[in-house]
């Protein structure tokens, strides 16, 4: 794995969420480095999603504090635009345009967002469809892909717009066993290019591959985390313990 | 939430990337177009014709016969064609194409992020879709002044052109009904998708969410266009110049004989037949064709 920088591009700071009476984030921080790679694990509806998308501003906080590269999350002004020009997000669901190509998936929001040269989006856009393993799709409607293959051009379709951070929600999990793999490889891709990763997954032996470090949550908090060499080995906690034993 | 979406992320729920199906809600759903599109093409017009047959059987003892009344029509036919018809498809044209466009803002409207327009556009849709088209277009008939001056210039304003504004209200109104259900068949994971890459809400309507339904909106503002058409003779009512009213002008310029009310009336009910029945043929093939795919 490339060498980490000790820079901090993704502060969470006690951060608390609640929709309506519902408190689902109960006092959560994460520091994630440039070039890290998180993996946050837990039970279903411990607040995983919820978390991430607080990231990007998906979601509003109602307590707390979340810095990414030095854009204040939290700050009323916040320019959301801005923010996620340097967050890329890919959903359980891809959630590709299916009214546009694969191709014109990825060369949409460059073009209209960051109103770049289109030629040069266009280079760009084949690149990346090369770099997720789908040269020869660039014309194909995201009907006519697979899960796996649509998970692939939503990968790319957040790259092309150079984040610096990229967060992925269980975004195998909606995908037949077979194709699970592919979706996989191209993300370790990134993680050892140095891209700064955070991911939710169910994917223990991935994580326990490529992540630096391991979040387990349950029930909106942050109960044990660490390294994946102690995390997996050396759980103490014994709701960490429980949830491995089912999943493993 | 930081970024809602007002009148979507509330009520559409589903994470998946499919398009449910379009449901306008309570809008008579097809029903006119898949209630005419049943007819087959000959069958239809062969009901109209027992109709014109009924003089034979009723006034056979008369001197006025019913050949005469078929000779009386259809030296009318001309004029309620050139003068009568052709308005009600003039009429049904212009309100049509107001009552989209007025339609289509007040739609977008009612999904916009600002709650007092939401309020309003919500309140002029339901006010005008749930009022009985005869009264809007009373109202409109009797509100307009007859002419206006602008700089000076007298301009007079035809009766028809007042009742093209009365029909286009109720079109308006179920047209922004047909927009916000189209854009609210979007999964919300589709705004999520396009919120995370950074586009404007502006883009994202324009751009990602608009091309989606549009064509799920065409089926059912065809089935309004032909609604709107099957309704254009309500003007006769308030004396603008159409079939019916010209029928009844006709009739009357020949004697008033009874033996001309059915062939009158089921030739003015035979036109709109033909007219409308291909629009509900193709209301019908399009909503089945973009039922399958988007
Ligand atoms: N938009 C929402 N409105 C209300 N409750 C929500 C919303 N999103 C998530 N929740 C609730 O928050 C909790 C955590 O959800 P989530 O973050 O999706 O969990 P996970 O991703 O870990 O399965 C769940 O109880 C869920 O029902
Ligand atoms: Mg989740």
């Amino acid at each position: 794995m490339t060498s980490k920088s000790t820079e901090v591009i993704v502060s969470i700071k006690d951060v608390h969420k609640s929709f309506g009476e519902l408190e689902v984030l109960k006092g959560v921080s994460i520091d994630v480095r440039k070039g890290e790679v998180i993996c946050i694990i837990g039970p279903s509806g411990s607040g995983k999603s919820t978390l991430i998308r607080c990231i990007n501003a998906l979601n509003d906080i109602q307590g707390g504090s979340i810095n990414v590269c030095g854009i204040d999350v939290t700050d009323p002004k916040l320019q959301k635009l801005e923010l996620r020009k340097r967050v890329g997000m890919v959903f359980q669901q891809y959630n590709l345009f299916p009214h546009k190509t694969a191709l014109e998936n990825i060369m949409m929001a460059p073009t209209l967002v960051l109103n770049e040269d289109k030629e040069t989006v266009r280079k760009r856009a084949f690149a990346l469809m090369q770099k997720v393993r789908l040269e020869g799709k660039e014309n194909a409607y995201p009907g006519e892909l697979s899960g796996g293959q649509q998970q692939r051009v939503a990968i790319a379709r957040s790259l092309a717009m150079n984040p610096d951070v990229m967060l992925f929600d269980e975004v195998t999990a909606a995908l037949d066993p077979e194709t699970v793999k592919e979706v996989l490889v191209t993300i370790k891709d990134l993680a050892q290019e140095g891209m700064t990763c955070i991911l939710v997954t169910h994917e223990m032996g991935f994580a326990r591959e490529v992540a630096d470090h391991i979040y387990f949550t349950d029930n909106g908090v942050i109960v044990e985390h660490g390294p994946p060499k102690t995390f997996f080995t050396k759980a103490k906690d014994p709701r960490t313990k429980e949830f491995l034993s089912q999943i493993l | 939430m930081a970024t809602r979406i007002p009148g979507i992320s509330e009520l559409s729920t589903t994470d998946l990337p499919v398009l449910k199906p379009f449901l306008p809600r309570s809008s008579p759903q097809l029903h006119t177009s898949a209630w005419l599109a049943g007819f087959s093409p000959w069958t239809g017009l062969l009901l109209f014709l027992p109709l014109m047959l009924w003089p034979f059987a009723s006034h056979a003892a008369g001197n006025y016969t019913i050949i005469d009344a078929f000779g009386t029509l259809w030296h009318w036919i001309p004029f309620l064609l050139k003068s009568g018809f052709l308005f009600n498809v003039i009429i049904s044209l212009f309100a049509m194409l107001i009552g989209t466009a007025a339609g289509i803002v007040l739609g977008l409207g009612q999904i916009s992020k600002i709650s007092v327009t939401r309020k309003i556009s919500w309140f002029i849709t339901q006010l005008f879709r749930n009022s009985p088209w005869l009264v809007l277009l009373f109202i409109v008939l009797l509100a307009f002044p007859f002419e206006i001056t602008v700089f000076g210039v007298i301009i007079m304003i035809p009766d028809w052109m007042k009742a093209v504004i009365g029909l286009s209200l109720p079109i308006m109104a179920n047209i922004s009904e047909i927009v916000r259900g189209a854009i609210m068949s979007v999964p919300t994971a589709q705004w999520e998708a396009a919120e995370s890459l950074a586009f404007s809400r502006q883009q994202i309507l324009w751009r990602i969410i608009l091309p989606q339904c549009f064509k799920r909106m065409i089926p059912p503002w065809m089935n309004w266009y032909a609604i709107l058409t099957m309704a254009t003779p309500l003007c006769s009512l308030l004396g603008v110049e159409e079939i019916i009213t010209l029928s009844r002008q006709a009739m009357e310029a020949e004697n008033n004989h009874p033996e001309l009310l059915v062939p009158f009336y089921s030739f003015a009910l035979g036109l709109f037949f033909i007219y409308c029945y291909p629009i509900a043929r193709m209301t019908m093939y399009l909503e089945r064709r973009y039922a399958v795919k988007i």
